[in-house]
């Protein structure tokens, strides 16, 4: 099938690439534009690894068709930084509080934490929980995701305050 | 992981959407979040030469309340946005549940209302609510459009009644009367994630003097599709409400079940808790119906 020309707003920076229409989202952000932070795990949507921010709010890049993705807004875990002195509170607050093990689910994570916060600043534990529900990670038992989550709120209300 | 081979097309217009379908019938689907689409194609279950984007139109993604009309869901409205609406929140709170919890977050804001519907499933989360308050569907092809009750809608498991050129333009979902109260309650393996085990909606309204004037029960992923269950409004219509009857309806709904034995519960179990379930939607649906709220 012939490939469409789209263009890709990344982190605020505009890729224009030629995809043909069967590759996913994430494909192309890993293999097109060398963004490998965004992981593929299920392949399924069940997982989360593949979680970006797709017009301000979390979706699974790995069932999105990047033809659909023309012009629109995207951001993924390379987003968050420009660089690695100077990491986004939700990144900090995972380091700090041990949340990361084999890292691979972190991505992924961090994005559906981001889109959490933009919706509620203040989450309990409960509402935590339930926004990373779209989220697995084998390694951690989730508390100290939690507890990161919670750390990164805190953190980011003071921020907006001062 | 590769999906299949297929030519792509984004109209922005719903006609020129429709003539597409009617041009590409024979091997043609509709995407709109694709969280079943893809996953079917991944699969080799579907493998339609032409995928037609209704992601573009934005008549389609309309969600519109009013007090004489009811609610108007666009065949491409997000689950998310639905059930964020606050007219939703507040008149239809068991169709806002299912969007609050339904698979995750991300297929929440990918995935539409008409899609789940459209794709059939025999647990589709959002068929129930939508069952009980007498929704009806707007279907509609290149050059006509027919209005169907969405309790006749389904046929079988993944199946429907629409055409290969048709799609869903719209959900109809009638305004709700004072007194009434609606509710939907579900169980599944996992409390996350998964597509429910077994899930029971209600409906009821109460006249002035205290009998029930409107009743609906409704099941889902204990049949091969979702279903009214019109004994339960046959026994509860005209009566006083009360846990005895309650309890009656629930043992009748709970023979009415057809479940089977898969990957997530046995039949025994999903016949089980449909009447558990049922007795607690109901109560849940009265008080609310007391309570003065709509």
């Amino acid at each position: 099938m012939a490939k469409q020309e789209i263009e890709l707003v990344v982190n605020g920076d505009h890729y224009f690439v030629a995809v043909e229409p069967h590759r996913t989202l994430v494909e192309v952000l890993r293999e097109d534009l060398n963004l490998t932070g965004t992981k593929v795990g299920c392949g399924e949507g069940d997982c989360g690894a593949c979680t970006v921010l797709l017009g301000g709010r979390s979706i699974s890049s790995c069932l999105t068709l990047a033809v659909e993705c023309h012009q629109k807004e995207i951001t993924t875990i390379e987003g968050l930084t420009t660089s690695p002195d100077d990491l986004h509170p939700i990144q900090q607050a995972f380091l700090e509080k041990g949340a990361v093990q084999c890292g691979f689910c972190t991505p992924g994570m961090i994005m559906s934490t981001q889109n959490l916060l933009n919706q509620n600043g203040e989450p309990s534990e409960e509402q935590i929980r339930q926004g990373l529900s779209g989220n697995l990670c084998r390694c951690t038992g989730y508390t100290k995701i939690v507890d990161a989550v919670q750390l990164a709120a805190d953190r980011m209300v003071t921020q907006k305050e001062d | 992981m590769d999906l299949p081979r297929f030519e792509h097309h984004q109209p922005k217009m719903t006609e020129e959407l429709l003539e597409l379908l009617a041009a590409h019938s024979d091997s043609a689907k509709i995407v709109a979040g694709g969280t079943d689409l893809l996953l079917k194609m991944r699969a080799g279950m579907m493998n339609p030469e032409h995928l037609i984007s209704i992601n573009q139109v934005e008549a389609l993604h309309r969600i519109d309340y009013d007090d004489s009309k009811g609610l108007v869901i666009g065949g491409a409205a997000r689950i998310n946005d639905v059930g964020q609406q606050p007219d939703v929140r507040r008149y239809y709170p068991g169709l806002t549940y299912a969007c609050d919890v339904m698979a995750t977050v991300q297929v929440r804001n990918m995935a539409t209302v008409a899609g789940n519907l459209a794709n059939a499933a025999p647990s589709a989360d959002c068929a129930a609510p939508l069952l009980v308050h007498d929704t009806e569907l707007v279907l509609a092809q290149s050059g006509s459009t027919r209005q169907v009750k969405l309790h006749e809608y389904f046929t079988g498991p993944g199946m429907t009644i629409m055409e290969p050129r048709e799609i869903i333009a719209s959900i109809l979902v009638p305004p709700v009367p004072e007194r009434c109260g609606s509710t939907y309650l579900r169980l599944s393996a996992r409390s996350k994630v998964d597509i429910v085990a077994v899930s029971v909606a209600g409906l009821l309204t109460l006249g002035a003097s205290g009998e029930i004037t409107t009743a609906r029960v409704a099941l889902a992923a204990v049949a091969p599709i979702p279903m009214l269950v019109p004994q339960a409004s046959e026994m509860l219509v005209g009566q006083k409400p009360s846990e005895p009857l309650f309890a009656e309806v629930a043992a009748v709904v709970k023979e009415a079940s057809k479940p089977i034995d898969d990957v997530r519960a046995t039949a025994a179990y999903r016949r089980g808790m449909v009447e558990v379930l049922t007795r607690r939607v109901l109560a849940e649906c009265l008080a609310k119906a007391e309570g003065g709220d709509k």
